[in-house]
């Protein structure tokens, strides 16, 4: 019964977005139309609906209900709770489904909330978001029913992919949708507004904290999936230029631009164009990487070409929405002024430099992700690998650093060089000291070198801003600015002294042997097999001391699952706040040896410590604005109170 | 001798080598590093830039696969007797294909790879420029 309630829920749901296209469109044709009170409920309803079904899934697989053929796929009864919970979003079928419910929230949230802008571009906002989730929907109930039964019933699930079997990555895939799909509030403010012609500063403020809000999840998703791939994969990488990797920093960098460009708009009433354009070119990317991820494309094109079903579906819903979106954008652009005007040496100068290098190293990861897919197709196989994207990228991304440390102290319009020299000096001169030492002192290598000096110099520039100004009474949206980047600064480091500075051992070990990585040694003191759940393993238990001090435990582990059978190995990790030692128990070598992998990775985690600065700062620009304009509201509200008794005793002067 | 021995003698003959086939080659420094640190630098730096031909998305420098162990071999054993980390590039590609180097050369088929950079830059430079100069 459940299966069904869901399938029926997701249907109505899918009838739901109809209704409030159908409506939104009328009423934007007639204004004054009685269709557009139809707009709002049927987003909310529409919304709810969705969760309920999304809802039964997660139900489904909470039972292990093997009657269905996506749990007995998927899922095992004797697999941890939380894993089983995980597994409804572990696969293509319930994935999709997660998005288009994410995606029905959106909506549903703006049309429940959102009552400051125009009403006519609401209706075409909640149009569009009906008309981008028809397409998902249509996808899910015609391609990819989660639903559907399995007759006879199964007696045992297949299980879920060992990998996936991990807390950090059960909470990924939603964190990063939240972000993925959160997006597509931006791109329906954007079709909204070019469909009205309103592109004001008003709208920028409407659409900021939903753009914050998706940066966000976003800027959490990566972070935590990098995380996840350096410990679980076991060989201490933290970035892999994947394909699937880049298709959650595609959206990423143009969100992070985007975010930027809205801000200019809000306060400057600039860059109008621009801004909507990026707003389109945001979900854009979500989409496009749904279908890098979710086609099959990715393992081979020719496999994708075998089964083209899925594949197919996306490929032309990308065409209708991204060529639709910009057909509109290049019809109406014209007809959006410029907007204001400013100068070189100004906040806006800075940013649209930072705008346009987001955007170019947006293009050089979409080109390095598709131009290997492109080729294939025509038999001729490349790769294109950090080699390619980290030189290339680091093009824009070493000036835009620049950028980042001084362009926070310009102001707004129109400044001066002689007003911020010093702060700009002293950025210069930690940047340069940092070089300087890096090089004749430790000897480390260019991009590292070069990394760790920008990383400096951003760090002292991101506090500059704050110079002179009373702490108590800066506004959130600043302290959010200046955390931010400082945690970019951070994570930069992080990488830089990963690059520069870790050493690895490899090892074949005898019990009771002690190996020497960095200032650690390492003593095997045993190999016993262990069991969990549903794997059992060898596990190793490994005596480290820093620099002769005490002894620390760890116990990585060689884990074997059952169901479905495979290796994994589980990395054990010692943090210091200077780095961490990481040891992998391999497998056994010859003569009662094992093979042990032990790297120390000097000041690594900083990678995601920025990367949750960056979070951070993102959530106190949000809750800044999101006061602001509560204070706002209950303001308006008492100027409206105190008219109101006026109104009653004088009704013809409202009239007047 | 019957002609049934005869065939069983010739049978175990010619399947020496196939089994032979089956088993790899002893791979020892798929995990041992070289003892001189600057050349296990270099065959470290080199295997980060090559594809583990049986994973997803893998270089050889970070995987469990055997193709990858055997790989990890034969570059640091190359590198060990004194051969130049894109001689081995070149071998491998020779060996495998371009598919086996993240690292692409500019050729016939990848040249958009970079005249696309080149031509970003291009645009940039001239909408930061066109964009600033209009604003006077």
């Amino acid at each position: 019964m459940i299966a069904e309630f869901g399938l029926a829920a997701l249907w109505l749901s899918a009838a739901l977005a109809g209704l409030q296209l159908l409506a939104g469109f009328l009423g934007l044709r007639q204004s004054g139309s009685e269709l557009s009170a139809l707009v709002r409920p049927a987003a909310v309803t529409q919304a709810l609906l969705c969760a309920l079904s999304f809802g039964a899934l997660l139900l489904l697989f909470a039972r292990t209900d093997l009657s269905v053929a996506l749990v007995a796929k998927n899922s095992h009864s004797d697999k941890p709770f939380i894993f089983k919970l995980a597994g409804a979003w572990g696969n293509h079928e319930g994935s999709m489904l997660l998005w288009v419910t994410v995606m029905a929230l959106a909506g549903g949230l703006i049309a429940f909330l959102e009552r400051r802008l125009p009403e006519r571009t609401m209706l075409a906002t909640l149009a569009s978001q009906a008309f981008v989730g028809l397409g998902f929907y249509a996808f899910l109930l015609i391609s990819s029913n989660p639903f559907e039964r399995l007759v006879p019933a199964a007696a045992e699930g297949a299980g879920l992919n060992p990998l996936l079997q991990d807390i950090g990555l059960a909470l990924h895939p939603p964190t990063l949708y939240f972000g993925y799909v959160g997006l597509s509030i931006a791109f329906s403010f954007a079709v909204g507004a070019l469909l009205t012609r309103q592109v004001t500063p008003d709208f920028a403020k409407v659409m900021r904290p939903w753009v914050l809000g998706a940066w966000i999840f976003l800027t959490l998703g990566i972070t935590a999936g990098s995380y996840w791939a350096y410990y679980e994969l076991g060989w201490g990488g933290w970035w892999f230029w994947d394909p699937v990797e880049n298709a959650s920093l595609m959206p990423w960098l143009a969100a992070t631009a985007l975010l930027h460009s809205v801000s200019v708009l809000a306060s400057r009433d600039a860059l109008r164009a621009w801004t909507i354009m990026l707003g389109v070119v945001a979900f854009s990317m979500s989409m496009i990487g749904t279908f890098l991820v979710r086609s099959g494309i990715l393992t081979s094109v020719h496999a994708f070409a075998v089964d083209p079903e899925r594949g197919t579906f996306i490929l032309v819903l990308l065409a209708i929405y991204i060529g639709g979106a910009l057909a509109l954008f290049a019809f109406r652009a014209g007809t959006i002024a410029e907007g204001e005007r400013f100068s070189v040496l100004s906040r806006e100068g800075a940013l649209v430099v930072n705008n346009v290098a987001l955007s170019a190293i947006l293009g050089i990861v979409l080109l390095g992700t598709l131009y290997p897919l492109l080729t294939e197709a025509f038999d001729v196989r490349v790769s294109v690998g950090p080699p390619y994207f980290n030189p290339v990228g680091a093009i824009f991304f070493l000036p835009m650093l620049v950028v980042l440390a001084i362009g926070p102290l310009l102001r707004w319009r129109r400044d001066s060089f002689a007003r911020i020299r010093l702060p700009v000096i002293a950025i210069a001169v930690v940047g340069s000291a940092v070089l300087l030492a890096g090089w004749l002192i430790a000897g480390i290598a260019l991009m590292p070198l070069l990394g760790m000096s920008l990383a400096a110099a951003v760090a002292v520039g991101s506090f500059l801003p704050l110079r002179g100004r009373s702490l108590r009474r800066l506004p959130l949206p600043v302290w959010g600015m200046v955390i931010a980047h400082f945690g970019i600064a951070v994570a930069l480091f992080g990488m830089a002294a990963d690059t520069a500075f870790t050493r690895e051992k490899l090892v074949a070990a005898q019990v009771g042997e002690t190996a020497r990585v960095g200032p650690w040694s390492v003593k095997l003191a045993s190999v016993d097999p262990v069991a969990g759940p549903n794997w059992t393993a060898l596990e190793a238990r490994l005596l480290a001391s820093y620099r002769g001090g005490g002894e620390h435990e760890l116990k990585p582990q060689a884990r074997s699952f059952w169901t479905p059978p495979q290796q994994t190995s589980e990395s054990a990790l010692l943090t210091r706040w200077n780095g961490q030692l990481y040891a992998v128990i391999g497998g056994e070598a010859e003569g009662g040896r094992w093979q042990l992998r032990l790297w120390w990775k000097p000041f690594v985690t900083w990678i995601w410590y920025g990367g949750v600065l960056i979070a951070l700062g993102g959530f106190l620009a949000l809750l800044g604005r999101l006061s602001g304009d509560l204070r706002r509201r209950s303001a308006q509200a008492k100027i409206a109170a105190r008219r109101a008794p006026e109104t009653v005793s004088e009704p013809v002067e409202v009239v007047a | 001798m019957s002609v049934r021995l005869i065939l069983a003698a010739l049978l175990l003959v010619f399947a020496g080598p196939v089994a032979a086939q089956d088993t790899l080659p002893p791979a020892p420094y798929a995990y041992r590093q070289l003892d001189d640190p600057a050349l296990e630098a270099k065959a470290q730096a080199l295997m980060e830039t090559l594809r583990c031909l049986k994973c997803q998305s893998q270089s050889i420098a970070d995987s469990d696969a055997p193709m990858a162990g055997d790989m990890r071999h034969q570059v640091r054993t190359r590198i060990a007797a004194g051969e130049d980390p894109e001689q081995v590039r070149a071998w491998l590609i020779e060996r495998y294909g371009d598919y086996v180097s993240y690292k692409p050369e500019i050729s016939a088929t990848t040249w958009p790879l970079f005249a696309i950079p080149v031509a970003l830059l291009a645009l940039a430079v001239l909408i930061i420029v066109r964009r600033l100069r209009k604003a006077k």
